[in-house]
């Protein structure tokens, strides 16, 4: 293979996974910090405004993050997929060009409002700037989901007479069939992770016998909505994704079940390790049948096994994808019963004092990162080797005119500058969670985020 | 329909300029307009709510380039590698050195932050300028539409031509006097007393080796690309470009002398938008020359997207600036008047 090849391969990969740790965040918390102040104008409760803005100051700093590690994004499918850039530009620049104007100006131009304003406008102001900040953020997600359903599964385009793809359909593009269902999905992912944040730290809150009554706020706020999204992310919509993967890219299927025979009744996979060699699963754990009956809503339907696609069309890398497929559905798994069972125990008046709960729901904030991340590997390793699914191959969408060197030179730029941004990341978020929400009465008692934070 | 896209997408670049071109002016000048701690907040709250939305322009101007000149996009993006990851090392060191500063309350974090935003602010300006000069003096592209620079050559500009040669390293000196002056500008109009007189003191110092570097850069430009002067011909009506420049640079010492900051400000934005309006004037129809053999050059006609795209785009572009517009006026009319440290709801 090309080491430039690898090189964008992995520039890419580096980057887009680091920059989506912050997205997730930015767009869970965003309607929850809606309902907070939805709450607060509607109840006149003042602890839900200062709520808000504890949060606020979280989403603020994680949205910076967001911000920074998002630019370098717009600019590598230039930078670094020239090619692919100039093939595709007719077609998927569209939802980058829109998301520009649409989204970014909006969630920028009412974040300095919503950060700067809260005292000097009055509190409809305050929510109406709330509200546009995570339109802004779900509108932004759209468009990139946009582009990547097109890239997963092209639609509303001709090929014009330089061989290059544009668009000859507006609607199509935005309504691709696997645009709305990816979405759909990735925003409950963001969900996910929104709440399983705030939950977390209330429990701390909580357990730590810190602010107690925001602990629980968070807690209540956190484990309702955690609990409906998990189970959504399931069903209708990861369902609904599967779905699509088994019509349009069957061998993708194949490959993340870890099929390597074509089977009537198949059985589903829960864990065991792939023999590419010798095409045969290790250490199988599986539920007969169900596989056929999720796919194909039928009990003894055949699935496609690896068997029934040249070898060419495989992709590349069927451990990573058969693994982090499981790891998400997986952890998806998990999250529901967690979540559940921490809305019944909420239910029936119990969660704040079972403490073996609480350090469970605690400690489970990072596996929504981790089950995020291993579902956009699921997805851009599983189109493999394909760019644009059945279009342009990945190996001829890459910049050729830049060099493996230099790409390495950046790669390495990128690692140093991203493990800096980790270090201040963290300090910062520790010591917001550090001062808690009591921390803006002592300043200022509307939680006006920069002159609480201004020393 | 490409010749409004050129212009749509060299307007959206030149709000950009304008715009975080204040933000990155107030950068470069921070460090010895603002001499404490106090004062230093009072600069950031300067900028604080308008510089990540200022930002959104650059983004948004690129991802116009890319929509309606893939070809474009995909051969200077690629080319420009080196440069363009290095911007984008500094707009990140930017963003963190404005809004991370106040988080932490010890002098040594704030001196940390001050400084990176400001370094940042000031590398910015001087690779943004030589962007320019990469653009008017063209690129070594090949036949396909591509090319890979290095960082330098041999200063000298010709057929094998680096990022930067003494004339791109003129355009970005160039560039960051301009910023300088803008930022300078902003700030006198953003504050009071002690800051206020600073940033004026170095807005009229400035000025000078504005008047030098525009006269001087202007003489280069016509020695690099004679061409630059072929749509002047054409197009005589061109020739209140360099008038309105003319003009811009006079009013800005004028205004500053009667104290009416916003009249110094409007005025080197117009110069901003004049000197990037003769740059898009002159380079028409050409997107980016090539110094290799001028049939290699990308131009509207073959580097832009379908003409189904260009004609939707239209609508949807129109809609999407014209809210981005109205977000823009409520914002900056929310924060508008000068900048204080009272915790009386001012900020």
């Amino acid at each position: 293979m090309d080491s430039a090849l690898v090189i964008h391969r992995l520039h890419f990969a580096f980057t887009i996974t680091y920059h989506y740790l912050f997205p997730q965040l930015t767009m869970g918390l965003a309607p929850l910090i809606v309902i907070f102040k939805s709450l607060a104008l509607w109840k006149g409760d003042e602890r839900y405004n200062k709520a808000a803005g504890f949060w606020a100051k979280i989403f603020a700093i994680n949205f910076l993050f967001g911000v920074i590690t998002g630019i370098p994004m717009e600019f590598q499918f230039g930078t670094n997929w020239a090619r692919f850039s100039h093939y595709s530009g007719g077609v998927i620049a569209t939802a980058l060009a829109m998301e520009g104007v649409f989204a970014f100006f909006l969630e920028s131009s009412f974040l300095g409002l919503f950060l700067f304003g809260e005292k000097r406008f009055g509190q409809r102001v305050h929510w109406l700037s709330a509200f546009m900040v995570f339109a802004g953020a779900w509108i932004s997600g759209f468009f990139i989901i946009v582009t990547d359903a097109w890239m997963q599964h092209p639609v509303g385009f001709e090929l014009a007479a330089d061989g290059t793809a544009h668009l000859n359909s507006f609607w199509s593009l935005l309504f691709n069939e696997w645009a709305l269902w990816q979405y759909l999905h990735n925003m409950g992912g963001a969900v996910i992770t929104g709440s399983f944040a705030m939950a977390a730290t209330g429990a701390y809150y909580v357990l730590s016998r810190k602010q107690e009554e925001y602990g629980r706020l968070f807690l209540r706020a956190g484990v309702i909505v955690a609990a409906i999204a998990s189970v959504l992310q399931l069903f209708p919509t990861g369902d609904r994704q599967g779905k699509l993967v088994t019509d349009y890219q069957p061998v993708t299927l194949a490959a993340m079940e870890g099929l390597f025979q074509t089977e009537s009744g198949a059985a589903i996979v829960l864990v065991g390790q792939p023999d590419i060699a010798n095409q045969k699963l290790d250490n199988p754990i599986y539920v007969p049948k169900a596989l056929s009956f999720l796919t194909h809503r039928r009990w003894e339907a055949e699935v496609k096994g690896l068997n029934e696609f040249p070898r060419d069309q495989w992709p590349d890398n069927i451990p990573l994808l058969y693994y982090s497929y499981h790891i998400m559905v997986g952890l998806g798994t998990i999250f529901i019963l967690v979540m559940t069972t921490a809305l019944v125990l909420l239910w029936r008046r119990k969660l704040f004092n079972a403490r073996w709960m609480l350090w469970i729901v605690m400690l489970s904030f990072p596996f929504p990162y981790i089950a995020n991340t291993a579902g956009w590997i699921t997805a851009e390793v599983g189109r493999q080797p394909w760019l644009v699914y059945g279009l342009m191959k990945t190996q001829e969408g890459f910049s050729s005119n830049v060099s493996a060197g230099n790409g390495l030179f950046t790669l390495l730029g990128f690692m140093g500058m991203y493990t800096v941004l980790s270090i201040l990341f963290i300090i910062l978020i520790w010591r917001e969670i550090g001062h808690g929400p009591d921390f803006l009465s002592n300043k200022d008692s509307h939680g006006d985020v920069d002159l609480a934070r201004a020393p | 329909m490409e010749t409004l896209w050129f212009i749509l997408v060299a307007l959206m670049l030149t709000a950009y300029v304008v715009l975080d071109g204040f933000d990155l002016g107030t950068g470069i000048i921070n460090l010895f307009v603002a001499k404490n701690h106090d004062e230093r907040r009072l600069v950031l709250r300067a900028i604080g709510p308008v510089w990540d939305g200022n930002e959104v322009w650059l983004l948004a101007a690129g991802g116009a380039l890319f929509f309606a000149f893939p070809l474009l996009y995909a051969s200077s993006f690629s080319g420009f590698y080196l440069p363009l990851m290095m911007v984008l090392w500094l707009l990140m060191l930017r963003g963190v050195g404005v809004e991370l500063r106040s988080h932490v309350s010890d002098p040594l974090w704030w001196s940390f932050f001050d400084f990176v935003f400001s370094v940042s602010s000031l590398l910015l300006a001087i690779f943004f300028g030589a962007a320019i000069g990469n653009v008017v003096r063209g690129v070594p592209l090949n036949s396909d539409g591509y090319f890979f620079e290095a960082l330098w050559t041999n200063f000298r500009v010709g057929t094998n031509p680096g990022i930067l040669d003494w004339y791109t390293v003129l355009t970005g000196v160039l560039a960051m006097v301009t910023l300088t002056v803008h930022g300078a500008h902003y700030i006198a109009l953003k504050t009071e007393e002690d800051l206020n007189t600073r940033a004026r003191r170095v807005a009229r110092l400035s000025w000078f080796a504005l008047i030098l570097l525009t006269v001087l850069s202007l003489i280069a430009t016509l020695y690099v690309r004679p061409q630059v002067t072929d749509n002047f011909r054409l197009r005589p009506w061109g020739w209140i470009i360099p008038l309105v420049v003319m003009a811009s640079l006079v009013a800005m010492p004028i205004f500053l002398r009667k104290g009416r900051d916003l009249g110094a400000f409007l005025s080197s934005t117009t110069y901003i938008v004049g000197m990037l309006g003769g740059a898009a004037f002159a380079m028409y129809p050409y997107l980016l020359p090539a110094t290799t053999n001028p049939s290699y050059s990308l131009t509207i006609y073959n580097a832009k997207t379908g003409a189904y795209s260009l004609s939707v785009g239209l609508i949807w572009w129109v809609l999407g600036i014209a809210l981005a517009v109205a977000y823009f006026t409520f914002l900056y009319r929310s924060f508008k008047g000068k900048v204080v440290l009272d915790d009386r709801g001012g900020y």
